[in-house]
């Protein structure tokens, strides 16, 4: 595939992930603060995102499999998870963390764990599409190319 | 007489989350900022120069101790919700320290909570950011940061001079004296 077409590949995937919710205007923000003395930003952040999301679920799964749930602690959980997809753009992770942390409040361990599946779901979908996306990106770099910026920030939805 | 190539501003970020605080440093950099970033209140205080000392604060002020500011910084951008001391404590402190008080303070926080932002606003903070941040957030900084500026070399010149404050030449004579007064 040549480069041309690597990179409408790429506009049209950013696309779908957008228009489906995966992804909002703040990952947009993050390719914005990328650039040719930054080229790894975006890589580097959703990695520690992807980390800490990853700690963070099992940090919650233990909490919640404790005889007495401690719902304090889930709750900040929650709200450090809820802060980091919300740091990326990771809309849907986001979105799964608001009834999570109302569940909390009212101490309802069996919608609580109801939320986590959510969460986990939403988490692992959100990782496959932005691996597709960063291999698509290096497909692209390796060809010689580059990230189709200006057309990003141009796409509407 | 044109102002020459100055350093840039030093900001202080204090963030307990390690993606906040690689985005706010990647935000500032990009609007051409200097940047410390650290992980707690007390990480903060520390680079301040300000010891968590209780007896400080027993001393009759004519003879409090002075925090010996390290490095200079020129703004500090704080989250809200950080575990042991959160940002609004940070804030108190700095704006009870007869050093750092004038340092402009942002707070930034995930939750829209309106009584939490006006008591920070009313305690002193100069801005309150709703995270995540924009680069339109960051571009409101710059105009703190030149009135502290302004008012900093208005103080070097009536400490350089011994003129009477009402006789301050500001730097440069366009700016109204106005501009240094803490906007409501």
């Amino acid at each position: 595939m040549e480069v041309g077409q690597m990179r409408r590949q790429w506009l049209d995937y950013t696309r779908s992930l957008f228009l489906e919710g995966f992804l909002d205007a703040q990952f947009m923000q993050l390719q914005q603060l990328q650039d040719d003395n930054n080229p790894d930003f975006v890589v580097e952040v959703v990695s520690l995102f992807f980390e800490d999301s990853e700690r963070l679920l099992k940090d919650l799964t233990f909490a919640l499999d404790q005889n007495a749930v401690d719902f304090k602690k889930v709750d900040a959980h929650v709200h450090q998870l809820k802060g980091s997809s919300s740091s990326i753009g990771a809309q849907r992770v986001k979105n799964a963390c608001i009834p999570f942390r109302n569940f909390c409040e009212e101490q309802n361990t069996d919608a609580c764990l109801r939320c986590l599946q959510q969460v986990k779901q939403e988490y692992c979908l959100v990782k496959n599409k932005l691996e597709t996306l960063f291999r698509l990106e290096q497909q692209i770099v390796a060809a010689g190319g580059s990230i189709p910026m200006v057309e990003l920030t141009q796409l509407s939805f | 007489m044109g102002i020459a190539a100055e350093a840039p501003f030093h900001v202080l970020a204090v963030d307990d989350s390690l993606i906040d605080r690689m985005l706010i440093e990647r935000l500032l950099k990009t609007s051409s900022f200097h940047v410390t970033a650290v992980d707690s209140g007390s990480k903060a205080l520390k680079l301040l120069g300000l010891v968590e000392d209780e007896q400080i604060n027993e001393e009759p002020p004519s003879i409090a101790l002075e925090a010996h500011q390290d490095v200079e910084v020129n703004l500090i951008i704080t989250d809200y919700c950080m575990p042991e001391m959160t940002g609004y404590d940070l804030l108190r402190k700095i704006k009870e320290s007869r050093s750092l008080k004038d340092i402009p303070v942002v707070i930034m926080s995930s939750e829209n909570v309106p009584s939490r932002i006006n008591r920070c606003l009313e305690d002193g903070a100069d801005e309150f950011f709703l995270k995540p941040v924009q680069l339109s957030d960051v571009n409101k900084l710059r105009p703190h940061l030149l009135k502290s500026k302004v008012k900093d070399e208005e103080d070097q010149q009536i400490h350089d001079k011994g003129i009477n404050e009402t006789e301050v030449i500001a730097p440069d004579k366009t700016i109204p004296k106005n501009i240094v007064t803490k906007n409501g």
